[in-house]
C-alpha cells in the first residue's frame, strides 16, 4: 500500500472513541501548553542575537545561574543521601508511626510553596525556633573558615546567616525536592527480594559487601532518576525560596526571581530571554530523565 | 514531575516482609539509619508544619479567627476555590480522554504525546505564568490583537474590547495559569493504570453488546475510579497552592486577583505574621487532608491488589 | 450455526499472523483450533468474534452464509470467553452474567434477567456464588462465570480462547471433560483455541491444526492423529521418530524409494530379537524406562548411531526378556513418508 493511502484511509478500530479522545487531547494540549510555550520561543526569536546574549550573560544573571544550579545540585545530592536512608528505613523497618512518616514524605508536594517558605523562615530566621541557636553558629563557623583559609571568599560563597541568605535557598530547595528520591526508590526497594541478600550471604559476602555490591547497584538507576527529578524541581522553584533567600542582588537571587524582576520593570524581552535559557535547561533535563528511565528498565525486560 | 514518581504506590505491592530475617544490617546500623531518617523528617517536614499552626495561634485563638474576617482574605479564598473549580474538572476530562487514547490504542507519535503531556512539570512555575503574559498581555498576541488597526476578525475585537475582557492581571489569567501547572496530574495517574489493566474487560463488554459509552461508564470508569480520585486530589492540592505562576499573571490586586498563597505573601510582607500564618494554616490543613486521602487510596489499592 | 472463514489475511507490520486462511466450522460441533504459540490461532478467533479486523481487501467471515465481516462485535451474537476471563472485577458474579442483558436496547424486565441469570448459574453449577466478586473465586470458578456470562446473550457461536490455559493441571482435566459434557447438552457451535494437543484430541469433534499463519490440516481427532497431512502435524501430535528412508530397506517401511524421511510413532515400532536371517533395522537397546503401563525403549541404530524411541507393552517387554545393550531389530508396523522438499 502506498504511504498516501495509509494516511488518507482511517484505520478501523474495534474499541470506540479513538478519534474523539485523541482529537480532544491534541486540541486541549495545544491550547493550554503548546501554543503558550511556543510564544516564549517566538518572542525570544524577535530579539537580536546580540541583545539576547547581552541579557542572558549579564553579571547579575550569571551569578543567579551559579546560585540556582549550584544550590539545586547540592540540595539534590543531600536529598539523594538522606532520601536513600529514609526509603530504606520506610521499606525495611517496622516502627510505630511508620505510616504517618510515609504519608508525610509527600508534604512538599501537597503544601503550597509559599507556606513552606514562610514556615521555614519562621524556623531558621535569627529569632526563629532553631535559628536563634543555629544562626549564630553558622555565622561563627563561616568566620572561622575565613580565618583558616583566607583565599576563598567564604562569606560570599556560603553566606553569613541561615535565613535571608544563601543557606536559606538550600533549605527551601531541599524541602521541595525531598519526596522525589524517596518515592522513586521505594517501589524498587519493595521489589528487591531479600533472597538476593541471602544469596550473597551464602556465597560468603559480608554485610558491607552485600550492600555495596548487590543492593546498591540495583538501586542506582532509581537513585539517579530521583536525584535528577529533585534537581529539575529545585531549578524552577520560586515560591518557597523568595521568602527565605533575602534576595540580595549579585548574591542570593535565584534565576526565576530575575524573570519576575524583569517583568515588574515591564522588560518582557529580558524576561523572555532568561526564560528561554531556563526552558532549554529544563527540556534537556526532561530528556535526560526519559533516557534514564529507559536505561533503568533495561535489566527488567523479560 | 510530582506524579511521575507518585505513580508506583497504586500498583500496590505488599511491602516485603521485614525484620524477621537473619541476613540484615547489624543493630547499630539500624539504629543509626532510623535516627538519621527520623531527624531528617522532623527537621524538614514536621517542624515546618508545626511552625505554621504555632505561629498562626501565637496571639491566641481570637486573633487567629479575626484574620478570616478580613474581606480580602475571604475574596482570596473564593478566588482560590474558583480557580481550582475550573482547572481540576478541565484537567480531569483531559486526563480521561488522553489516557483512553494512549492506553487503548496504538498510533504513531504516542511516546511523543506522553512526553508533551509531562511538559508543564518540567517548566518553572514562573515561566508558566510568563508564557501566558506573552500570549495575552498588553504586549502579547492578544493585547496587540485588541489594538490592531486591521484585525482578522473585527467583530471579535470589538466584542472583546466592548466588554473590557481582560485575561492578564485578571481572573481568567489566574485560571489559565492554574490549569497549566496542574495539567499533567490526572493523565499521569491514569495512563499507567489503564495500560496495566489492559482492554480485555472492554472487549468483553463489546462482545456482550454494550455500546461505547456503556462500556466506558460501566466498565472503564469503575475500574479507574481510585486512580482518578488520586489524580484529582493531587491536582487540586497543586491548583489551590500554586504560587509562582499565579503570581506572575495576577497583578496582585487586593480583593480581586489575589489567591490564598498570594494573600499570604502580601500579609507576610506587611509584617502581619499572625494573619499570614492563619491563611497558611488553612492551606496546611488542605495539605494534610490531601495526604490523608492519598494514603487512604494507596491503602485501598494495596488491599485490593 | 456454521462459521465460514474465507481467505482471511492479517498482518501486523511486517509480521504475518494469518496468510489467506479459509476454514469451515461445522454447525453444532465442538471444534479445536490447535497450534503452537504464534501460529495465528488466537488472531483467527478474535477476527471471527469481531475483536480484530482482517486486513483491508482480504476475505470474508460468514455466519451461516451471511457476511458479518463488517458487523461490529456486539451485534455478531458471539459468546467470547477470554483466556484470562476478563471478568468485570467491580461486579459480582450475578452482575457479570447479567451485564449483557442489561446493556441491550430492549432490556428485559428485572425479574426476567434474574431468572435467566440464575438458570445460567445453575447450568455452570455456581448458583451459590452469585454474590461473590471475581477476586473471591478460584480459577475454575472464574472460568465458568466467564462461560455463563458469554452464554447469557444467547450467542449463536461460542468462542473460547485457551479456555484452560490459566488453570493448574488437575482442574484443567476436570474442566475439559465438563466442557465436553456441557457441549453435549447445549449443542452450540463452539470453537476453542488451544496449544495442548492432548486437550484438543480428547474433547473436540474436529481439530483444526495451524502452523505459521496457515492451516495444516482439518479432521476428526482420529484422522489427524492416524493420517497426519504433513511432517509438522506428525511431529506436533505426539512423539515421532524420523528415520532416513535409505536405512529402512527391509524394515517394513511403506515404500522406501531411496530418498526422503520416514515418520513412525514409537508404538508403531515392533522390537524383535536379533537373529540371523531376520529382517529389520539393527539397533542396540540403550535404556529401558519401565515406570508406567508402557515401556519406553531408547535404542541406537547400528548403521548411523542415531537414537530411536519405541514403546511396547510391559508384557511384551517381559516376553522378550530384553536388557540394556542387547542387539535387536526394529520393524515398522505403520509409517509415513513425505516428499523430501516438504518443509517442516
Amino acid at each position: 500500500m502506498s504511504p498516501t493511502l495509509a494516511v488518507s484511509r482511517p484505520r478501523r478500530r474495534i474499541l470506540p472513541g479513538f478519534g474523539l479522545s485523541l482529537g480532544f487531547t491534541l486540541v486541549y494540549l495545544s491550547l493550554i501548553v503548546l501554543i503558550p510555550l511556543s510564544a516564549a520561543f517566538l518572542r525570544a526569536g524577535g530579539l537580536s542575537l546580540a541583545d539576547f546574549w547581552a541579557t542572558v550573560t549579564a553579571p547579575r544573571v550569571l551569578v543567579s545561574y551559579r546560585l540556582s544550579f549550584g544550590v539545586s545540585l547540592l540540595a539534590a545530592l543531600v536529598n539523594a543521601g538522606f532520601g536513600l536512608i529514609l526509603a530504606w528505613v520506610l521499606v525495611r523497618y517496622r516502627f510505630p508511626g511508620r505510616r504517618i512518616v510515609d504519608a508525610l514524605v509527600d508534604l512538599p508536594f501537597a503544601l503550597p510553596t509559599a507556606v513552606a517558605g514562610i514556615a521555614l523562615t519562621a524556623i531558621y530566621a535569627p529569632n526563629g525556633w532553631l535559628g536563634r541557636w543555629l544562626d549564630p553558629l553558622w555565622g561563627a563557623g563561616v568566620r572561622r573558615l575565613a580565618e583558616w583559609v583566607p583565599v576563598v571568599d567564604w562569606a560570599g560563597l556560603l553566606g553569613t546567616k541561615l535565613a535571608f541568605d544563601r543557606p536559606g535557598v538550600f533549605l527551601a530547595l531541599t524541602f521541595v525536592g525531598l519526596p522525589f528520591v524517596v518515592r522513586t526508590l521505594q517501589p524498587v526497594l519493595e521489589e528487591l527480594e531479600p533472597e538476593l541478600e541471602e544469596a550473597a550471604a551464602t556465597l560468603g559476602a559480608n554485610r558491607w559487601q552485600t550492600m555495596t555490591r548487590v543492593v546498591f547497584p540495583e538501586l542506582r538507576p532509581a537513585l539517579i532518576t530521583g536525584f535528577t527529578l529533585a534537581f529539575a524541581r529545585a531549578l524552577g522553584e520560586y515560591g518557597s525560596v523568595v521568602f527565605i533567600a533575602g534576595n540580595q542582588p549579585m548574591h542570593s537571587e535565584i534565576t526565576p526571581l530575575l524573570i519576575i524582576n524583569k517583568l515588574e520593570q515591564y522588560d518582557y524581552r529580558g524576561a523572555t530571554a532568561i526564560a528561554v535559557v531556563m526552558l532549554v535547561a529544563s527540556f534537556v533535563l526532561l530528556l535526560l530523565i526519559n533516557l534514564l528511565q529507559r536505561w533503568s528498565r533495561r535489566y527488567h525486560r523479560v | 514531575m510530582a506524579a511521575l514518581v507518585t505513580t508506583p504506590p497504586l500498583a500496590g505491592q505488599p511491602p516485603a516482609a521485614a525484620g524477621r530475617r537473619v541476613v540484615r544490617n547489624p543493630a547499630w546500623v539500624r539504629v543509626l539509619f532510623m535516627t538519621v531518617a527520623l531527624l531528617f523528617v522532623a527537621g524538614f517536614l514536621v517542624l515546618p508544619l508545626a511552625a505554621v499552626f504555632a505561629e498562626a495561634l501565637r496571639k491566641g485563638l481570637g486573633a487567629y479567627l479575626d484574620s478570616f474576617r478580613d474581606p480580602d482574605a475571604l475574596s482570596a479564598i473564593r478566588l482560590t476555590l474558583l480557580a481550582a473549580a475550573v482547572a481540576v474538572p478541565a484537567n480531569l476530562v483531559f486526563g480521561v480522554a488522553a489516557s483512553w487514547c494512549i492506553a487503548k490504542f496504538d498510533f504513531r507519535g504516542k511516546s511523543v504525546l506522553i512526553t508533551l503531556i509531562d511538559l508543564p512539570f518540567a517548566v518553572s512555575p514562573v515561566i508558566s505564568g510568563l508564557i501566558y503574559v506573552l500570549v495575552f498581555g498588553a504586549q502579547g498576541w492578544y493585547g496587540q490583537y485588541l489594538d490592531a488597526a486591521d484585525p482578522a476578525l473585527p467583530w471579535l475585537q470589538q466584542w472583546l474590547a466592548a466588554r473590557d475582557f481582560k485575561i492578564i492581571f485578571a481572573v481568567p489569567g489566574i485560571v489559565l495559569a492554574t490549569t497549566f501547572v496542574t495539567f499533567p496530574f490526572v493523565a499521569r495517574e491514569l495512563i499507567p493504570l489503564m495500560q496495566q489493566q489492559g482492554s480485555d474487560e472492554e472487549y468483553a463488554a463489546l462482545t456482550l453488546g454494550a455500546s461505547g459509552w456503556q462500556t466506558f461508564w460501566r466498565i472503564t470508569l469503575p475500574n479507574i475510579k481510585w486512580g482518578l480520585f488520586y489524580g484529582v486530589i493531587l491536582c487540586n492540592a497543586r491548583a489551590m497552592g500554586e504560587f509562582g505562576a499565579v503570581s506572575v499573571v495576577s497583578g496582585h490586586i487586593r480583593g480581586e486577583t489575589n489567591t490564598m498563597p498570594l494573600h499570604v505573601e502580601i500579609l507576610y510582607n506587611e509584617y502581619n505574621f499572625v494573619a499570614a500564618f492563619a491563611v497558611s494554616s488553612l492551606l496546611a490543613l488542605l495539605a494534610l487532608l490531601t495526604l490523608f486521602l492519598k494514603s487512604l487510596v494507596e491503602w485501598r489499592a494495596r488491599k485490593s491488589a | 450455526m456454521s462459521v465460514q472463514v474465507e481467505n482471511i489475511r492479517k498482518t501486523f507490520g511486517h509480521y504475518t499472523a494469518l496468510a489467506d486462511v479459509s476454514l469451515a466450522v461445522k454447525s453444532g460441533k465442538l471444534t479445536a483450533l490447535l497450534g503452537p504459540s504464534g501460529s495465528g490461532k488466537t488472531t483467527l478467533l478474535r477476527i471471527i468474534a469481531g475483536l480484530e479486523h482482517a486486513d483491508e481487501g482480504s476475505g470474508q467471515i460468514r455466519f451461516h452464509g451471511e457476511d458479518v465481516t463488517h458487523v461490529p462485535a456486539g451485534r455478531r451474537r458471539v459468546g467470547f470467553v477470554f483466556q484470562h476471563y476478563a471478568l468485570f472485577r467491580h461486579m459480582t458474579v450475578f452482575e457479570n452474567v447479567a451485564f449483557g442483558l442489561k446493556v441491550r436496547r430492549e432490556r428485559p424486565a428485572r425479574a426476567e434477567i434474574a431468572d435467566r441469570v440464575h438458570r445460567l448459574l445453575k447450568l455452570v453449577q455456581l448458583e451459590s456464588l452469585a454474590e461473590r466478586y471475581p477476586s473471591q473465586l478460584s480459577g475454575g470458578q472464574r472460568q465458568r462465570v466467564a462461560l455463563a456470562r458469554a452464554l447469557a446473550v444467547e450467542p449463536k457461536v461460542l468462542l473460547l480462547d485457551e479456555p484452560f490455559g490459566a488453570l493448574d493441571a488437575k482442574v484443567r482435566k476436570e474442566l475439559r471433560r465438563w466442557l465436553r459434557r456441557f457441549h453435549d447438552e447445549i449443542h452450540l457451535t463452539t470453537l476453542f483455541v488451544t496449544h495442548d494437543q492432548e486437550e484438543a484430541l480428547e474433547i473436540a469433534d474436529e481439530v483444526v491444526i495451524m502452523n505459521q499463519a496457515k492451516i495444516e490440516q482439518v479432521g476428526t481427532p482420529q484422522e489427524v492423529y492416524d493420517r497426519p497431512a504433513s511432517p509438522f502435524v506428525y511431529q506436533f501430535l505426539g512423539n515421532v521418530n524420523v528415520l532416513p528412508a535409505a536405512a529402512l530397506a527391509g524394515a517394513g517401511a511403506g515404500r522406501p524409494d531411496g530418498g526422503g524421511l520416514v515418520y513412525v510413532r514409537p508404538h508403531d515400532i515392533e522390537v524383535v530379537p536379533h537373529a540371523a536371517g531376520e529382517s529389520g533395522l539393527p539397533a542396540i537397546l540403550r535404556y529401558i524406562h519401565a515406570a508406567g503401563p508402557q515401556a519406553r525403549l531408547t535404542l541406537e541404530q547400528v548403521v548411523n548411531r542415531e537414537t530411536v524411541e519405541a514403546e511396547i507393552s510391559r508384557a511384551e517387554l517381559d516376553r522378550l526378556g530384553l536388557r540394556a545393550n542387547d542387539l535387536v531389530r526394529l520393524r515398522l508396523r505403520q509409517s509415513r513418508s513425505f516428499a523430501e522438499d516438504y518443509a517442516i
